[in-house]
């Protein structure tokens, strides 16, 4: 965020905002002026501020995502001047504050717009193709009770915090927003590194990038061609670096795959 | 009258939990797969109990009104999570976490809950780990610990700052598994509005599509709710602009007992209110309290004055000075109304004077910027981005919000309400806390209920319902219960008010804050009983809903969980009023030792106080559940 | 197979044919900069390739296999990722937060490039085009020396082959020719600054440790790719290069 010291002063600014009264409906921008935006104020409080004055006036008001506003449900998920998640790096929507902004600024406020995000209404988007994914192997399978003391597998200072760095993703979305292809890589690789890299997740590692890899691919994602726009507009910036090893991963398991057919027949697991 | 039978069983405490599992009935696993169950929420609880059940074999089908079981509340938790694990070989063991668990509770909880919590902590670590939790580590590969305040050993397991999250995702990706192996049918952007009972069963309940408004009625052998907390009756709180009373509240309304409505916890280190657009305040990890020093400045005239230039002299490192043993790691009930106490005396900070310093100028001199960087950034970066001032430059200012609830519906030992078959969990339950949690307790407890206790204690309900009982969803009881819901509805959107449903929930707040907040009084209480009903009258005269049932209709939404969150707000304040002690978070300013902490009543007040619904606009009956400490002594809770 | 059908999987096959295809145009430029030498060096090459029969025939199946995978890959992810996008209307405002303009001109130096092969393969191997400057039109070339490969003579003295070398400065020296295969191979150096940065990602080889490395190495690469070729046309052009007959 723009580290610049507040002017308490209020200031008005000019929202075009995208309105859609349902998933198939047509949508179009619709302005609005606020003129008591605080530079204190939050984005999402500034609609606030806007729906309640919608509201007042008999007009319904904009249907936006949120939940936490604290940057980790990930539930937030405008563009806001053609970036996801507005400026500021490393922020989701709920943390962009309006001291970003100045007197007379025009923002146009649209969804996270791709296929596999089909708009529900106005600014709110439906993501569930990311818990497909999920269901599809984002997981280590260990049932409650059947875990041994968690001090019995050690796991390297290095592992422990790059998988902390791949799991942070508060699955926004916002990769998928961002990159000219649709693509969901990002997520999908920062899920398959994160559990790629611990011990425990080594048992269904070829599965789990097998599986959710052709789970992302038929949900209409589109494929990366390397752009990094993903890991640029990411709210926990994650490293493009874990495409790259999905990638890897990905190529291994599919090549060991090849060749164990047999091995799957006789009883082997995947692994 | 309800009955409240705790259903405590006999025997040393270290043994009840041990013998009760084996004494509790068990469904035969081909039978398990007859039953089925609704469990609603996917926090911690929820999507612990949601997976746990699935691999046991019950058919389960889990509800929640966000998009994605990912998003629960429980995703904030920050700062980490207790376990009595002794891997630090600090004198640590399961007797010591129960006995701070309880003593921090201010001796408000039951001692049996609280034991088995402490029990089954160690398993909680294991099993998340097991999940891929990445727990931080030491180099050596091992798990890392940090102290958290109410403790003198370190046994709080942490992910960075974002303990909750992991965890969370830890127990969404078992929810998900089980999704995806057809185990749990999946709900999103469903929320429950009425719970159906049938011939005094919880046996079913009613549903809204939040997308497409179709309210549907679903049937089942028993009913789960880990539907959260409700401190957002106090609109402005640190949980999640969505989080609400709703489930729990309806819950109520069809006999389950609330219990301990007035046990809210205030949080000491949170960002302070900016304005009144505010919606909602951030909280700054506890954790920040391991290496942070807290003070205000002695004088009341340099409370405007920049920190730097304020002589070490002339500060006043108040907890440190009132309590020598814990210091800055005191509980947050008392560190809270310390600051409260500093900021009465006209020496709070910041231009509200509602502020205090937390000051890490020590820990960056001991550890350099780059250490506390490590131990802390992403919370620095929070501060940054909310105030545009960096605290490795300056010390935060924080001061107390409401963070978390003890108080809610009644349960048994097995978890069970006393509306049979339905079972609460997590922190929309009363039942580990006491009067006040520790930090890094609830995270615990969530997961204890969801992987460790209810896979047991359902069992012995369900093994005493018929496979294949379920009622119909046809039958009079659900129709009546749709008809109660699609009508509330039906009444907002025809109400022809002028203001939005906001408007209503920050008056209630600031209702609730002035005259329920961190201290209390009679007379405050008293007339914060007039104010609300008064609110309430208002609100459904004057509310204005845009839009339709048939859509998307956030005002809807909220218009529902407002109406409930001003009659929770009631029953808080009722609740606060009868309990004429202090105690935890708690504080009736009436009573209280000479040094401002708190003064317990234990001849009138070691119970439970669980009130039942009598109907609308009716006083609701207070029941009683007596906390019989066998093991342990009641004693005055000092930090000193 | 994977390969065939996945995302990662037809990334995975552009990206290897992409290094075989890189692999190609590298070799090729060296051998084309022959032409700054005496004429027996590029005529004796250019013998010594159309000499290997069998194996040049192989050569040539790897590439044209290479060439159509890469590009059906490429068109298949293409058509995917405008799908990808919706149906619905795109951002009213356009922003880009770093994708270079080389990613996002793949396409367009990709189909450009193809364009440019056939036309190629037009000019100077199939001879289709500018039929009177072809190599079997022209007179034929008597080798003044031996031609070597790695110490091997491959050509001999006296041998009479197609005279190469002033087909290609003749092509060159009409302007038009000369610029088009000047833009296309800028837009090709264009596609590869791209491209190997890219390939390296999706073999799962690259990293922030070394990724700022690569770029430039990317970059060094194909700057020296784009003068090397440039040198050929501009110096026929210009007429630095003159042709035999
Ligand atoms: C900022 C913050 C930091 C915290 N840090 C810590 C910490 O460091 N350590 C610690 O131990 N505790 C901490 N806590 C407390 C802890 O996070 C919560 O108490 C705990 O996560 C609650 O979990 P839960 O599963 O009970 O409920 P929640 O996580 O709140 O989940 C509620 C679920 O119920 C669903 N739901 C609710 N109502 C309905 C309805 N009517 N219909 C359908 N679904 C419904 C929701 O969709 C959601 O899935 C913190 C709390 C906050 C606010
Ligand atoms: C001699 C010719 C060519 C070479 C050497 C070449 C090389 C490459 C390389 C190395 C890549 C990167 C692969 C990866 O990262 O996965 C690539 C990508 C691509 N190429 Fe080519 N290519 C050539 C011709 C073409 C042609 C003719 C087309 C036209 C269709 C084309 C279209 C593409 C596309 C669309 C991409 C994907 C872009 C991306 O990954 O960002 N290429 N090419
Ligand atoms: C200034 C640049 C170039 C020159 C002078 C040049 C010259 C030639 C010549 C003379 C031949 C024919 C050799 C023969 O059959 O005797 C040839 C063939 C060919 N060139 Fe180039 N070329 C150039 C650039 C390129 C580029 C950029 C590409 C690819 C993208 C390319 C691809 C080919 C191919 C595929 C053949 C056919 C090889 C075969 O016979 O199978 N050339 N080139
Ligand atoms: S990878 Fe980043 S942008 Fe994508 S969903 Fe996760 S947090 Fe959001
Ligand atoms: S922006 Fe898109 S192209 Fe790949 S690197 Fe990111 S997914
Ligand atoms: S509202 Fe939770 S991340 Fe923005």
């Amino acid at each position: 965020m723009v580290a610049e010291k507040p002017s308490k002063k209020l200031f008005a600014v000019k929202l075009r905002v995208w309105r859609q009264a349902g998933p198939s409906a047509p949508g179009a921008f619709v302005e609005y002026s606020l003129n008591t935006v605080n530079p204190d104020m939050s984005f999402l409080e500034m609609l606030d501020v806007l729906n309640d004055d919608l509201t007042m006036k008999g007009e319904e008001p904009v249907a936006f995502a949120h939940d936490c506003r604290e940057g980790i449900c990930g539930t937030c998920s405008c563009t806001i001047n053609g970036k996801p998640h507005g400026p500021g790096q490393g922020v989701a929507t709920c943390q962009v504050y309006m001291r970003a902004y100045r007197d007379g600024d025009v923002i146009t406020i649209e969804p996270f717009r791709a296929k596999a995000f089909p708009i529900i209404k106005d600014l709110v988007v439906d993501r569930s193709a990311f818990d497909k994914i999920q269901q599809a192997g984002g997981y280590i399978t260990a049932r409650a009770g059947s875990a041994p003391d968690a001090n019995a597998i050690p796991v390297p200072k290095g592992d422990a915090d790059l998988a902390m760095d791949a799991a942070q993703c508060i699955g926004c979305g916002a990769c998928v927003a961002a990159c000219k292809n649709a693509s969901a890589m990002l997520f999908v690789a920062a899920k398959v590194g994160h559990l790629g890299v611990l011990p425990q997740g080594q048992a269904e590692r070829d599965r789990r990038v097998l599986a959710m890899v052709s789970t992302m691919d038929s949900l209409g994602f589109g494929s990366c061609t390397n752009q990094y726009e993903c890991s640029a507009a990411c709210p926990k910036l994650i490293s493009h670096d874990f495409i790259a090893r999905m990638n890897r991963d990905y190529m291994g398991a599919s090549f060991r795959q090849m060749f164990k057919a047999e091995a799957a027949s006789t009883g082997g697991g995947a692994g | 009258m309800a009955t409240l039978d705790s259903k405590i069983p006999a025997g040393p405490l270290a043994e009840k939990w041990r013998k009760h599992k084996v004494d509790m009935k068990l469904v035969n696993p081909a039978n398990k797969r007859k039953y089925e169950v609704i469990v609603v929420g996917a926090g911690l609880a929820g999507a612990s109990a949601a997976s746990s059940l699935a691999d046991l074999g019950y058919k389960v089908k889990n509800f929640v009104f966000h998009d994605s079981p990912r998003r629960a509340h429980s995703i904030a938790a920050q700062g980490g999570i207790n376990a009595a694990k002794n891997y630090q070989n600090d004198g640590d063991s399961v007797y010591r976490l129960f006995y701070d668990t309880l003593k921090g509770g201010d001796y408000r909880a039951r001692e049996a809950n609280v034991h088995r919590l402490a029990e089954v902590s160690v398993n909680i670590i294991d099993q998340c780990a097991a999940l891929g939790v990445p727990f931080a580590r030491e180099y050596g590969g091992l798990l890392a610990n940090r102290s958290f305040g109410g403790a003198q050993v370190s046994r709080t397991f942490y992910a960075r700052g974002q303990t909750g999250q992991q965890l969370l995702l830890g127990a969404y990706s078992s929810l998900s598994r089980t999704v995806g192996q057809g185990l749990v049918e999946l709900h999103t952007h469903s929320e429950m509005l009425d719970l159906v009972v049938v011939d005094g069963h919880a046996k079913g309940i009613i549903v809204r599509d939040l997308i497409t408004g179709a309210i549907t009625r679903h049937s089942a052998d028993a009913v789960i709710l880990a539907t959260g907390g409700y401190g957002n009756v106090f609109n402005l709180a640190t949980y999640a602009r969505g989080s609400n009373t709703t489930a729990i509240w309806r819950a109520y309304k069809r006999g389950a007992c609330f219990a301990n409505p007035c046990y809210t916890q205030i949080h000491p280190t949170c960002i302070p209110v900016s304005g009144d657009y505010q919606s909602k305040l951030t909280l700054m990890s506890e954790s920040l309290r391991n290496d942070g020093r807290i003070w205000v400045p002695k004088k009341k005239e340099d409370r405007l004055k920049k920190p730097s230039e304020i002589p070490e002299a002339d500060r006043d490192y108040y907890l440190e000075r009132i309590y020598p043993s814990f210091g800055n790691l005191c509980p947050r009930d008392v560190a809270s109304r310390a600051a409260k106490r500093m900021c009465d005396e006209g020496r709070g900070v910041g231009e509200s004077g509602l502020g205090v310093y937390l000051d890490f100028a020590d820990a960056i001199n001991r550890l350099g910027e780059n250490g506390v960087r490590e131990r802390y950034g992403n919370l620095f970066d929070i501060y940054h981005e909310i105030t545009a001032e960096s605290a490795y430059k300056q010390p935060m200012r924080i001061y107390p919000a409401v963070h978390y609830t003890m108080g809610g519906l009644w349960v048994d030992y097995n978890l069970m309400s006393n509306v049979p078959g339905l079972f609460v969990l997590g922190e929309a339950n009363f039942s580990d806390h006491g009067a006040n949690r520790l930090g890094a307790s609830a995270l615990m407890q969530g997961l204890a209920d969801g992987y460790f206790v209810i896979p047991y204690t359902i069992g012995d309900y369900l093994a005493g319902q018929k496979p294949g009982s379920r009622p119909s969803t046809d039958r009079a009881e659900f129709k009546q219960a749709e008809e109660n819901v699609s009508s509330m509805n039906k009444r907002f959107l025809a109400s022809k008010g002028k203001e939005p449903v906001s408007h209503f929930h920050k008056r209630l707040g600031k209702i609730m804050w002035e005259h329920c907040g961190m201290a209390r009084t009679k007379a405050s209480l008293e007339e914060a009983l007039k104010l609300i009903p008064a609110l309430r009258e208002e609100f459904h005269a004057n509310v204005k809903v845009p839009g339709s049932a048939d859509t998307l209709n956030q005002s809807l939404e909220q218009a529902g969980r407002v109406a409930d969150f001003i009659e929770l707000g009631e029953l808080l304040c009722r609740d606060a009023l009868t309990r004429e002690e202090s105690c935890g978070g708690h504080f009736r300013e009436e009573h209280q030792w000479p040094d401002g902490e708190c003064k317990r009543d234990d001849e009138k007040f070691a119970h439970v106080a669980a009130w039942e619904f009598q109907g609308d606009g009716k006083t609701p009956l207070r029941n009683t559940e007596p906390l019989n400490y066998e093991f342990t002594k009641m004693s005055v809770r000092s930090y000193k | 197979m994977n390969l065939f059908s996945s995302s990662i999987g037809r990334k995975i096959l552009m990206a290897v044919t992409g290094v075989v295809l890189i692999g190609f145009v590298t070799g090729h430029l060296i051998g084309n900069l022959q032409i700054f030498q005496e004429p027996d060096h590029i005529n004796g090459y250019a013998h010594f390739l159309q000499s290997l029969g069998p194996a040049l025939w192989i050569a040539r199946i790897i590439l044209l296999v290479c060439v159509v995978l890469h590009i059906w890959a490429a068109t298949a992810l293409t058509l995917e990722n405008a799908a990808a996008r919706g149906s619905g209307p795109r951002y009213s405002v356009k922003h880009t937060i770093r994708a270079t303009l080389a990613s996002r001109m793949m396409r367009w130096t990709g189909y450009i490039v193809l364009a440019f092969i056939l036309y190629h393969l037009a000019h100077f191997t199939l001879g289709l085009a500018q039929r009177d400057t072809f190599k079997t039109v022209l007179p034929s070339y008597v080798m003044t020396g031996d031609y070597h490969v790695m110490g091997l003579t491959v050509v001999t003295q006296d041998t009479e082959v197609h005279d190469v070398y002033s087909m290609v400065i003749r092509g060159f020296q009409q302007p038009v020719v000369a610029v088009f295969y000047i833009v296309a191979i800028g837009l090709l150096s264009l596609h590869l600054l791209h491209g190997i940065d890219s390939l390296f990602q999706t073999l799962g080889l690259r990293s922030a440790k070394w990724s700022g490395c690569l770029r430039k190495v990317a970059l060094v690469f194909c700057a020296l790719y784009f003068l090397g070729n440039l040198l050929i046309p501009a110096a026929a052009l210009l007429g630095y290069l003159q042709p035999l007959s």
